[in-house]
C-alpha cells in the first residue's frame, strides 16, 4: 500500500525529520489561507498522486504569488495526472500539497528497502538526488552507496557517518545526517515499511537538511497491525475494479486485453496470461480466486471480470488439487447462471473427478466450453475472440 | 533415496487442532505420513485424529523426537511459531501461511541460520516425497514415484509439473514448493545442490516467476555445479511492472526481476526453458535427451 506525499511528510515529521512547511488542500479557495500563513518569497504546489514523474507531468509548480498559487491549485485538483509511470490512465488529483520553497545548495538522494537476495534492510543513498536512481545505478554505479543494517543491532552511527562523509557532508550536518537516518531506520521498523524513499534530501544554502519529497510504501502483509496507515489508503489512486476485488478478497490486477482469466493460485494465474499471449490474444487481467474457489468466490470473480467491458471471453483455469473437479464445476455452473453470463466462458479444469466435472459443465446446456488440457483452454479462449477488436 | 523428508520423517503439526491443521494432517495421515502428533496452546493432554496434542513445541519434540513441523497457523502468529519450531530443535521447519509480515521473516531468518534450522516457506504447498511422506496442502494422488526432482516457488505450477512428469511416467523424487515470498527458506540453489546429490533425482524441473533475482542465481549455479538435466518454466512474462501479482514476492520492481531476464540467464545456463507450463513435461524430456548426447 502507497502512502501519498503528504501522508509520508507527516510520518516524517513524526519522528523529527525535517520537512518543509506545507500544508494540503482539496479545495483551491483554500489556497490564501495557507499562503498567508506559510510566509515564503515562492510556494511550489504539488499534486498527490501515487505515481512517480509528476514534476514532468506539470503536477509539480513553483509559484511567486498566492493568485498564482489559487490559479494552479484550482488547475491541479479535480484533474487527471498521467504521468510516464501511471500512463495511459493517470490518477486523480484531489489534493495538492502547499509549501515553502527552499534555498537549495545540493540535492542528494536516500533510500531504505528491504534486500531480498542479502535479507536485510538496506540504505541507499547517492550524491546525485533529484534523479531517477534507476538510471543513476545503470549509468554511474560508483555514485550509488550502501549500507546494509544488521538485524539485531539496527542502523549504527558508523554506518551513518559512512554515508555522512561519501556524502560530502560536514562539520553540524554529519550529526543532523545521522539523526535523520537513525530516525528514518525507526519509522522504517515501527511502521512495516517497504519502501521509504526520499529524493531529493536537500541541503540548504544555510547548510540545513530537510526531505523536500517523500514515497513511502507499506508491507501489505503488516497492514493487519498497522491499523492507522491502513486507514489512510485512498482507493481513488487505485483501479476501481482493484478495489472491489481487493474488498471481496481476490487478487485481480487490471490488464489492457479482452480475455477475462479466472485461476488458482497466483503462478497459474501469471502463467495464463502467458499462454493467452503465446496464443496470439491478450488477457485482460490477472486474477488468483485463491486455494479454496467456491460458488461465492467463483460469482465474485466473474462479476468483477465483467465490470470490464473490454472482455469478450473469460478463460477459466484451475488445478483442482485436493478440492474435487466436480465441486468446482457446480460452483462455474451456478455462477454463469445468477452472473447471467453472456460471453463464451473457456474452463479447464484438473484435478480429482475432474471427468464428472468436465461431464457437468458439458450437460450443463450455459455457454460453456470445456477444454481437454492448458494449451487447448488458451487457444479456444483465444479463437472465441478473433476477429474483435482488443 | 530422495531429498529433505522420507518415511522417516516424523512429523508435527502447529496449528493441528485448527480448521486447516486438522483437514491436511488427515490427508496426510491417509497418505502415510509419519505424523506424531500437534501444537495448540491451551489443548495439550488432549488427542486429536488419534494424535497427542501439546501445548508447546518443547514438549511436543521431547515426547515424539519429531524432526519435522508443519505450520498452519495465521500469518500474525507464524513468525513465532517458526521461532518456536526452531528452538524446539526440529531440523526442517515447513510453513505453509501466507502473508507474514517481510519485516517479521529478517528476523527469523537471523534466527534460523544461528540455529541452523532448514526452513522451506512460508506461503507455500509444502514438501512430498511421493509414495514416503507429504507435507503440505499438494494433492497426493497426482504423484507419482520417479525420477525428477521439482523445485517451484508456485503451488499450482508444482502441480502442473507433477501432473505432466506423471502422465509421462517419468515420476518425482521430491517436491519443493519454496514459496512466493520474497523473504523465505530454502532457495532454488539449496534445492538443486541437494537434487545434484540425490542419486534418485535424475532430472530436475524449476518453476519461478518474476520478481527478485534467485533465478539469475540459479542459473549461475547450474553453469557451474549442476551435471543433470534441468527444464524450467517462468511465470509472468506479460505482468506488468511495479504490480504485485498475487505473491508478495512476485513484482517486477526498478527494472529487474522480469521474467525475460531469467529465461535468457536460464537458457544460458543449458536449462530447456518450457514457453508456457503446459509444455514442461516435454521440456523435461529435451533436457534428458540433450543431456545424454553431452555425456
Amino acid at each position: 500500500m502507497n502512502l501519498h506525499e503528504y501522508q509520508a511528510k507527516t510520518l516524517l515529521q513524526k519522528y523529527n525529520i525535517p520537512v518543509p512547511r506545507g500544508q494540503v488542500i482539496s479545495v483551491a479557495k483554500q489556497t490564501s489561507a495557507v499562503t498567508s500563513e506559510i510566509d515564503s518569497q515562492a510556494w511550489v504546489v504539488k499534486a498527490q498522486v501515487h505515481a512517480g514523474g509528476r514534476g514532468k507531468a506539470g503536477g509539480v509548480k513553483v509559484v511567486k504569488s498566492p493568485k498564482e498559487a489559487q490559479t494552479v491549485a484550482s488547475e491541479l485538483l479535480g484533474k487527471t495526472l498521467v504521468t510516464y509511470q501511471n500512463a495511459p490512465d493517470g490518477q486523480p488529483v484531489n489534493q495538492v500539497l502547499i509549501e515553502e520553497t527552499l534555498p537549495i545548495a545540493r540535492e542528494l538522494y536516500l533510500s531504505m528497502l528491504v534486500d531480498r537476495t542479502l535479507e536485510r534492510v538496506v540504505v541507499v543513498a547517492s550524491v546525485a538526488g533529484g534523479m531517477d536512481i534507476e538510471e543513476i545505478a545503470h549509468t554511474s554505479p560508483e555514485k550509488i552507496l550502501q549500507e546494509v543494517c544488521d538485524p539485531l543491532n539496527g542502523l549504527v552511527d558508523f554506518q551513518a557517518r559512512n554515508l555522512a562523509f561519501k556524502l560530502a557532508l560536514s562539520g553540524e550536518q554529519i550529526g543532523a545526517f545521522s539523526k535523520i537516518l537513525k530516525g528514518l531506520y525507526r519509522l522504517f521498523k515501527e511502521n512495516d515499511l517497504a519502501l521509504l524513499e526520499i529524493n531529493p534530501l536537500v541541503v540548504t544554502t544555510d547548510c540545513k537538511l530537510f526531505a523536500l519529497d517523500c514515497k513511502m510504501s507499506i508491507d501489505d502483509n503488516a497492514l493487519y497491525r498497522q491499523k492507522a496507515l491502513a486507514e489512510q489508503r485512498d482507493w481513488s489512486q487505485e483501479d476501481s475494479k482493484e478495489a472491489i476485488a481487493h474488498h471481496a478478497g481476490l487478487n485481480y490486477i487490471a490488464l489492457n486485453g479482452n480475455i477475462g482469466c479466472m485461476v488458482n493460485g497466483a503462478g497459474l494465474a501469471m502463467a495464463t496470461m502467458d499462454l493467452i499471449k503465446l496464443h496470439g490474444g491478450a488477457p485482460a487481467n490477472f486474477l488468483d480466486v485463491g486455494g479454496g474457489a467456491t460458488a461465492e468466490t467463483v460469482t465474485k470473480a466473474f462479476k468483477i471480470i465483467l465490470e470490464d467491458h473490454n472482455v469478450k471471453a473469460i478463460l477459466v483455469n484451475i488445478f483442482g488439487g485436493i478440492m474435487r473437479c466436480d465441486i468446482i464445476a457446480e460452483g462455474i455452473i451456478t455462477a454463469v447462471k445468477e452472473v447471467g453470463m453472456t460471453i463464451p466462458v473457456v474452463v479447464r479444469l484438473e484435478g480429482t473427478n475432474v471427468e464428472l466435472g468436465k461431464q457437468m459443465l458439458r450437460e450443463s446446456g450455459l455457454n460453456i466450453i470445456s477444454a481437454e488440457n492448458l494449451t487447448d483452454a488458451a487457444k479456444q479462449a483465444v479463437n472465441s475472440v478473433k476477429g474483435q477488436a482488443v | 533415496m530422495s531429498i529433505l523428508v522420507n518415511k522417516n520423517t516424523k512429523v508435527l503439526c502447529q496449528g493441528f487442532t485448527g480448521k486447516q491443521g486438522t483437514f491436511h494432517s488427515e490427508q496426510a495421515l491417509a497418505y502415510g505420513t509419519k505424523m506424531v502428533g500437534g501444537v495448540t496452546p491451551g489443548k495439550g493432554g488432549q488427542l486429536h485424529l488419534g494424535l497427542p496434542v501439546f501445548n508447546t513445541m518443547r514438549d511436543a519434540v521431547r515426547d515424539t523426537q519429531a524432526n519435522a513441523s508443519v505450520i498452519y497457523v495465521p500469518p500474525a502468529f507464524a513468525a513465532d511459531s517458526i521461532l518456536e519450531a526452531s528452538d524446539a530443535g526440529i531440523e526442517l521447519i515447513i510453513c505453509i501461511t501466507e502473508g507474514i509480515p517481510v519485516l517479521d521473516m529478517l528476523n527469523v531468518k537471523a534466527a534460523l541460520k544461528a540455529n541452523g534450522t532448514k526452513l522451506i516457506g512460508p506461503n507455500c504447498p509444502g514438501i512430498i516425497t511421493p509414495d514416503e511422506c507429504k507435507i503440505g496442502i499438494m494433492p497426493g494422488s497426482i504423484h507419482l514415484r520417479g525420477k525428477v526432482g521439482v523445485v517451484s516457488r508456485s503451488g499450482t505450477l508444482t502441480y502442473e509439473a507433477v501432473h505432466q512428469t506423471t502422465a509421462l511416467g517419468l515420476g518425482q523424487t521430491t517436491c519443493v514448493g519454496i514459496g512466493g515470498d520474497p523473504i523465505k527458506g530454502l532457495n532454488f540453489i539449496e534445492c538443486l545442490t541437494m537434487f545434484e546429490a540425490d542419486p534418485e533425482t535424475e532430472a530436475i524441473i524449476m518453476v519461478g516467476e518474476i520478481g527478485g533475482s534467485d533465478e539469475e542465481a540459479a542459473a549461475e549455479f547450474i553453469k557451474s555445479h549442476v551435471t543433470k538435466p534441468v527444464a524450467a518454466y517462468i511465470a509472468g512474462q506479460t505482468a506488468p511492472a511495479g504490480k504485485r501479482m498475487g505473491h508478495a514476492g512476485a513484482i517486477i520492481s526498478g527494472g529487474s526481476g522480469k521474467a525475460v531476464d531469467k529465461i535468457r540467464a536460464l537458457e544460458r545456463a543449458g536449462a530447456v526453458v518450457a514457453s508456457s507450463p503446459a509444455g514442461l513435461g516435454e521440456a523435461v524430456l529435451e533436457a534428458i535427451k540433450a543431456n545424454k548426447k553431452v555425456a
